[in-house]
């Protein structure tokens, strides 16, 4: 059968589902967070590049591209924070960051 | 001239009360004692300081129980020699200018009205302050001020002991001023400003001696019952405002005759209008004259000073009910009912306090009972439509009560402040004026032919009886009856007092005659007694009436009472004398020549005895009917309504929440990130449910 | 059209495992790699789409780079494997069901959406200039602040890496050329006097 725009952006939600579920539902490493992240960011990029496709309009993939950039200099920057934290503190379980707890 | 008198007063209580205000501070500081190393050379005023924790007044107290001899724990307050003279002076003065007042107005026809200053003006409420000066003015102003400058005078000597005189000839002074304010006003607001302040002023004087908790509790009474009466009053006044759209007294007795026969509606009831007017303004004149159910409050004002006494509660405040009353003639006079209310009234304090009075043994309680019982004769006058007869026993009877206060205060003092009779006997021999002056005064009061108070109560007697129904005759005969009960109790007093043996050795010996700042007062007092009567009886009583009080005190048209009064049967005219003879005997007989049998009489009828003792047992009556449901009332209102409801659901309630609320909150902020997220994710997983189903709105 | 659709199932299918993997693997190491294998088919996909240019990009840069340093890092910070803690079974219901939920939503929306007219092709429109010619047309022309924007953020973003790992260990000598530049007689000579037969000392 025809494979359609509907199935790539299906693709793409459940890729952002995954990748939700996986900034709350471990507690063992603050790098699983930035690697679900990442996922979050590839399945918006799919569904750009998608749209791009099926509308002929060369500005998705343009933003997908823009948004592949942001994507990068922000998880160097979460990891040279998750880094200096990890020299500070000592650990990277998600648990014992509660420093800010009410 | 006018506000001469009236500010005189007011000037003298200014400046006393400057003077204690700044003595007062000089005395005790406050924050900041003096250094504690000066203590040689000091004026007398810093020895206060020392010693300004004890009071001067338990001392007071303890002596009267103890009979020791007390010493002078406190110095005199500064400037109280000034004080005398200028607050004296000042009445002085102002008397002078009210018996000239009296002359001119009622004798000269000289009217007048001063206008002072504007007070209210909104919408159809004008009020001002003005002096409003006829006949019934002019014969209030005489009382006023010369009992006072007399009572002023008598206070130099009787209170000379006192740390705190200048207080207390502010508070006197002051007193004067609002009674003149009272009787010089044109309009209902003013008269009730002259009302208010006497009753602030009268609780400030019982209360004077404030560290005595009796004293305390005595002025609160006093007030509170007061307020009761006023409470009416202010009533009264409302009433006649939405009747007539004005409160001064030229509109609304113009518009009185008017009213009669209209009615007031009121939550479904039809009321006569005047008689409403007129109950609820007597309701006040009940409780500031110390009638019949409002009296409470009179016999326990005597824990003030005895010149307060003499002052307020015999010659003036008590009667400026009676004055109201007067004043208000026009509109009295238009309503038989209230004037019947008021006869039945006046008629029941008469005898109820003459029954109390009977067994009473403080010596100022007696002559406070007396008071009250000849309050409820002038009230009898009133009723019955004789204004000018109740106002002419108004004008002797502050003569003779003063007279006897003064005089029982002259007593207390010479037997060293101990005020039972039981106590006392014999005096005669050691202060034989004040014997004399007390005996002149017990024969006015009891209706002595010749003597003021025998033109004045027999004058009542007769107009009570010309006038026709039913309470009419029940103040014939209560009156009568206690005619005989005043003149057993006034010569019981005499009696024990100044008669037989001394039962108190110790203090007999030591009793003294008091000096002669006291004795004046006392004489001069005496003399009225005796001179008050006769040469006014015409004025008041007989054909000059007319034109002594003309257009001051109307009577309804048809009103022949004081024609008619010189008509009555001879039974009725000697009626009181016979009474007062009576009365005279059988007092004669119980202490002079039996005294046992009083002692016996009160064993074999002990609940008798008991009840006239405990005043009928009002105080109870009250304590249980009304103290304790209202403490009652209000400890719950205190507790439950405002301290549980107002401020449980009100600010205390609210504060609470919000700790509840925010200890609940902040458990949300756990710290860890994934927490966080997940609330992210349920608020967006809400957000798109909403946009879904509701839809975005453009 | 057959093996197109044989490709994107396949590709489809491996990266939602992988992604699936990534969430739920023990060794963070392993995770690093299935992220890398779900970028690797992401990139098929965007060449079924026909934007290579991009599925070539996201190898270099995704892979290439970010990957490689997620893997450096994971292996910087010697993650101890005994301390990994399991516990998110307390969540996994409520979890579950807002995530279906949301899903659910997602899927709704992708269903119900009716797919215009001028959407019908499965390909791209214009086969005769290839992807990066495509990009490059509009990329430096209409969006070039965009672009200039986009090379800022990175400039900033590696500033801000070093800012925040650099360290410098005592014991290291290093060069302050500053100091080096500015040297005067009085830090570089020092004159003493010395008396004979006796050295320095």
């Amino acid at each position: 059968m025809t494979v359609g725009l509907g199935h790539y952006l299906s693709v793409a939600a459940i890729l952002f589902t995954l990748g939700i579920f996986g900034i709350f539902l471990n507690r063992k490493n603050v790098i699983v967070i930035l690697m679900s992240i990442e996922l979050i960011l590839l399945a918006v990029n799919i569904n750009l590049v998608a749209f791009s496709t099926f509308m002929g309009d060369i500005v998705g993939q343009v933003y997908a591209l823009i948004v592949l950039t942001v994507a990068a200099a922000e998880a160097a920057i979460g990891l040279a924070i998750l880094v200096a934290y990890f020299r500070n503190r000592g650990s990277i379980a998600v648990e014992d960051i509660d420093l800010l707890k009410g | 001239m006018y506000e001469a008198i009236v500010a005189l007063p007011l000037i003298g209580s200014i400046i006393a009360g400057i003077i204690t205000l700044v003595g007062a501070r000089n005395r005790f500081p406050g924050a900041n004692p003096p250094p504690p190393h000066d203590d040689h050379a000091a004026p007398p005023v810093r020895e206060a300081h020392a010693r300004a924790a004890p009071s001067p007044y338990t001392a007071h107290a303890v002596a009267h129980e103890s009979h020791e001899d007390e010493e002078q724990h406190e110095p005199a307050a500064a400037g109280s020699r000034a004080v005398e003279l200028i607050t004296t002076t000042l009445l002085v003065i102002s008397c002078v200018l009210s018996w000239y007042a009296f002359y001119d107005v009622g004798l000269a026809d000289h009217e007048a009205r001063v206008p002072l200053f504007s007070f209210i003006s909104f919408g159809d409420l004008h009020s001002e302050w003005s002096l409003r000066i006829d006949s019934l003015t002019a014969v209030m102003l005489v009382v006023v001020t010369t009992v006072s400058s007399l009572v002023h005078l008598y206070s130099i000597g009787y209170m000379a002991d006192d740390p705190y005189r200048p207080r207390f000839f502010c508070y006197l002074s002051f007193f004067t001023f609002a009674m003149l304010m009272l009787v010089t006003s044109d309009n209902l607001v003013q008269l009730f400003f002259g009302w208010e302040g006497v009753g602030l002023a009268s609780y400030l004087l019982i209360g004077f001696w404030f560290h005595k908790p009796e004293a305390n509790a005595a002025a609160i009474k006093a007030f509170v019952v007061n307020r009761v009466g006023d409470f009416g009053f202010s009533l009264g006044i409302f009433a006649v405002f939405a009747l007539t759209r004005a409160v001064d007294f030229d509109t609304v007795f113009a518009q009185a005759p008017d009213l009669v026969g209209k009615s007031y509606h009121f939550l479904s009831f039809d009321v006569g209008a005047l008689t409403l007017i007129c109950l609820l303004l007597f309701m006040g004149a009940m409780g500031k004259s110390a009638q019949f159910l409002l009296h409470t409050w009179l016999p326990d004002a005597m824990e003030g000073p005895t010149p307060v006494s003499a002052l307020i509660h015999a010659a003036t405040m008590v009667t400026a009910g009676v004055f109201m009353v007067a004043r208000l003639s026009p509109l009295f006079s238009l309503s038989p009912t209230a004037q019947s209310f008021v006869i039945v009234i006046g008629a029941t304090t008469a005898i109820f306090a003459a029954t109390v009075a009977l067994v009473q043994n403080d010596i100022k309680r007696i002559v406070a009972y007396s008071t009250c019982s000849q309050l409820g004769y002038m009230f009898v006058a009133m009723g019955a439509g004789a204004y000018s007869v109740g106002m002419f026993h108004l004008f002797t009877h502050a003569f003779f009560k003063a007279l006897l206060f003064l005089g029982s205060g002259s007593v207390i003092l010479a037997m060293h402040h101990e005020q039972d009779i039981r106590h006392m006997g014999g005096l005669w021999r050691k202060i034989p004026f004040t014997y004399a002056t007390m005996l002149i005064g017990t024969l006015a009061l009891t209706g002595f032919p010749l003597t003021a108070g025998y033109f004045s109560k027999d004058a009542i007697i007769e107009a009570d009886d010309v006038v026709s129904g039913a309470a009419a005759s029940y103040g014939l005969v209560m009156t009568l009856a206690a005619a005989a009960l005043t003149s057993f109790y006034s010569w019981r007093l005499i009696f024990k007092t100044f008669h037989g043996e001394p039962h108190d050795i110790h203090h007999y010996e030591a009793a003294h005659e008091s000096p002669l700042v006291m004795l004046i007062p006392l004489g001069v007092l005496a003399i009225g007694c005796l001179a008050a009567g006769w040469p006014f009886l015409s004025l008041f009583v007989g054909h000059g009436e007319a034109e002594f009080f003309r257009e001051s005190l109307k009577v309804a048209p048809g009103n022949t009472v004081l024609e008619a009064m010189h008509e009555v049967p001879l039974a009725i005219s000697l009626g009181p004398t016979v009474m007062m003879i009576l009365g005279f005997l059988v007092a004669w007989q119980f202490y002079i020549r039996r005294p046992d049998i009083p002692e016996q009489l009160a064993r074999d009828q002990a609940p008798l005895y008991q009840f006239l003792l405990h005043k009928w047992y009002f105080d109870e009556i009250y304590d249980f009917l009304l103290v304790r449901p209202t403490i009652w009332l209000g400890r719950l209102l205190w507790k439950g309504g405002d301290g549980f409801i107002i401020d449980g659901f009100g600010p205390d309630g609210v504060s609470a929440r919000v700790l509840d609320v925010t200890r609940n909150v902040v458990r949300l902020q756990t710290g860890y990130l994934y927490h966080y997220a997940f609330a992210m994710l349920i608020g967006i997983a809400a957000l798109i449910t909403y946009f879904m189903f509701v839809g975005a709105h453009g | 059209m057959i093996i197109q659709a044989i490709f994107f199932y396949l590709f489809a299918g491996i990266c939602v495992a992988s992604a699936l993997m990534v969430v739920t693997s023990r060794n963070p190491v392993h995770s690093v790699l299935f992220l890398i294998l779900a970028f690797v088919n992401a990139a098929g996909l965007f060449v079924l789409l026909g934007a290579e240019f991009l599925a070539m990009i996201l190898i270099v840069v995704y892979v290439g780079a970010v990957a490689v340093l997620f893997l450096f890092v994971v292996m910087m910070l010697d993650v101890d494997f005994a301390e990994l803690r399991e516990g998110f079974l307390s969540y996994l219901p409520i979890g579950a069901l807002v995530g279906a939920v949301l899903l659910a939503e997602l899927l709704v929306v992708v269903g119900g959406w009716a797919i215009g007219p001028q959407v019908a092709k499965a390909a791209a429109a214009t086969p005769d200039i290839s992807n990066t010619q495509a990009l490059g047309l509009v990329l430096y022309t209409r969006y070039v602040y965009y672009f200039e924007a986009s090379g800022i953020i990175l400039l900033v973003a590696m500033i801000g890496a070093i800012v925040l790992t650099l360290q410098h260990k005592p014991q290291v000598k290093r060069q302050n050329i500053a100091a080096q530049v500015a040297r005067g007689r009085a830090t570089a000579i020092e004159i003493v006097n010395v008396k004979p037969g006796q050295g320095l000392s």
